[in-house]
């Protein structure tokens, strides 16, 4: 059997090969129902990470994938974003709230980070402050330490915005997930 | 139509140890105060993990072909590069996104953030994509790569290389790496390189000269078979109350 591909880091000028101009739009501006999350990705020395790309991957607002795996059938939902951190490490994406998947997780958005000097990606998810019980029901956010769950919640920050910093090292670190 | 989620999802094996570098790899200076210090929390595999986007991405008539995406040729030896991506069960992986970005043949990046003094190429920007076919098979025309300095440590040069972003069919299964082209001089001491562990992987990242898949009076051919996460043999059960 072929054996796998080592992963490598994307490097200073990843803007060259992964930029879209769409790429941060799951859904026009204008969607109904249209949400905005954002953040900023720092380091370990709280500096911005210019040179980092997030993206997103997430059900539609009924909690459906566009994919064959999903039994359900598709809406045609795009489900991924892509944005490349500003020089003040700030990243925004153009999306729906995700519904609950209806598998006993709350609705959560899976989320890659990869940058200069990451030599793989790193991966968290977003889960959201409006979902109190379905989060305290959530099988891998009771896998997360007590103290340290609030870094995989977005914070509101008015109407149809979510904020979701992203600490890669240091105080207040992201929790990263293995997948 | 069902109206429930599936209640068994077979997730994506995880990689043996010593294929990917350690994001802790001090010998490559900009992991220092960017890999995380905690370890990762395992997330099991379900919908979610194993489904992701199956785009082909904004792709233009010469996205496959970087040396005709200007007015001119650009300078340097043209190059095919191809290959087949698969997963580790060795089944294809069709129709997914490869997107390429590259130094010019002199080594200098078309990115504003690149100021060493080697020569900008205007007929080449060095940033491609393709999608893979019904069995996987994908292939671009470029110029090779050149060299280029690096501040890591004292005259650091990285090994001429391309970098390749791929999605497969799963959240699991994406993937950015480099290519490396055979008999570099340069690998021994190029830290990102040796951030891969197993010795035997790091060669996989080597592509492999192709006499067959030149065309004469025209190409090189290198090949550069890319293999992605396959499945668990035994699906994950949802354990429902």
């Amino acid at each position: 059997m072929p054996e796998l591909t080592p992963s490598q880091t994307v490097g200073p000028y990843l803007a060259l090969g992964l930029t879209w101009p769409d790429g941060h739009l799951v859904v026009p501006e204008d969607a109904p129902g249209a949400i905005v999350v954002h953040g900023v990705v720092t380091d370990g020395a709280g500096e911005p990470v210019p040179d980092a790309v997030v993206e997103t991957w997430q059900a539609d607002a009924d909690g459906r994938f566009d994919h064959p795996e999903d039994p359900r059938g598709g809406s045609g939902f795009r489900g991924f974003g892509r944005c490349l951190t500003a020089p003040d490490g700030s990243w925004r994406v153009v999306s729906v709230k995700p519904g609950a998947i209806g598998d006993g997780q709350a609705p959560h958005i899976d989320v890659s980070v990869l940058a200069r000097g990451l030599l793989d990606r790193v991966v968290t998810r977003i889960y959201f402050p409006d979902e109190q019980a379905a989060n305290a029901a959530d099988p891998l956010l009771a896998t997360v330490p007590q103290e340290r769950r609030s870094t995989l919640l977005a914070v509101p920050d008015g109407p149809g915005r979510f904020r979701f910093d992203i600490r890669l090292q240091g105080e207040g670190e992201t929790v990263f997930l293995a997948v | 139509m069902t109206t429930s989620p599936p209640t068994h999802v077979r997730g994506y094996a995880p990689a043996p140890a010593g294929t990917h570098p350690n994001l802790d790899w001090p010998a490559y200076r900009s992991t220092e105060l960017r890999a995380p210090k905690h370890r990762p929390i395992l997330l099991p595999h379900r919908l979610t993990e194993v489904t992701g986007p199956l785009l082909t991405g904004p792709a233009g008539p010469a996205d496959n072909d970087l040396t005709r995406q200007h007015a001119g040729e650009p300078q340097g030896q043209r190059i095919i590069v191809f290959g087949r991506v698969l997963d580790s069960d060795g089944r294809p992986v069709p129709d997914t996104l490869v997107e390429v970005w590259q130094a010019n043949a002199a080594g200098r990046y078309a990115h504003q953030n690149d100021n060493w003094p080697a020569p900008l190429d205007p007929n080449f920007t060095g940033s491609g994509r393709v999608v893979t076919d019904s069995l996987g098979n994908y292939s671009f025309t470029t110029i090779k790569p050149g060299a280029y300095p690096w501040r890591n440590h004292h005259n650091a040069w990285r090994p001429a290389h391309i970098h390749f972003s791929l999605f497969g069919r799963a959240f699991t299964q994406r993937l950015v790496t480099q290519m490396y082209f055979p008999d570099d001089p340069l690998f021994p001491y190029d830290p990102i390189f040796n951030s891969v562990p197993d010795e035997a992987a790091r060669k996989r990242m080597i592509a492999t000269f192709d006499l067959d898949a030149t065309k004469p009076e025209w190409a090189l051919a290198y090949r550069f078979d890319i293999v992605l996460r396959g499945r668990e043999q035994t699906p994950f059960e949802e354990p429902h109350a």
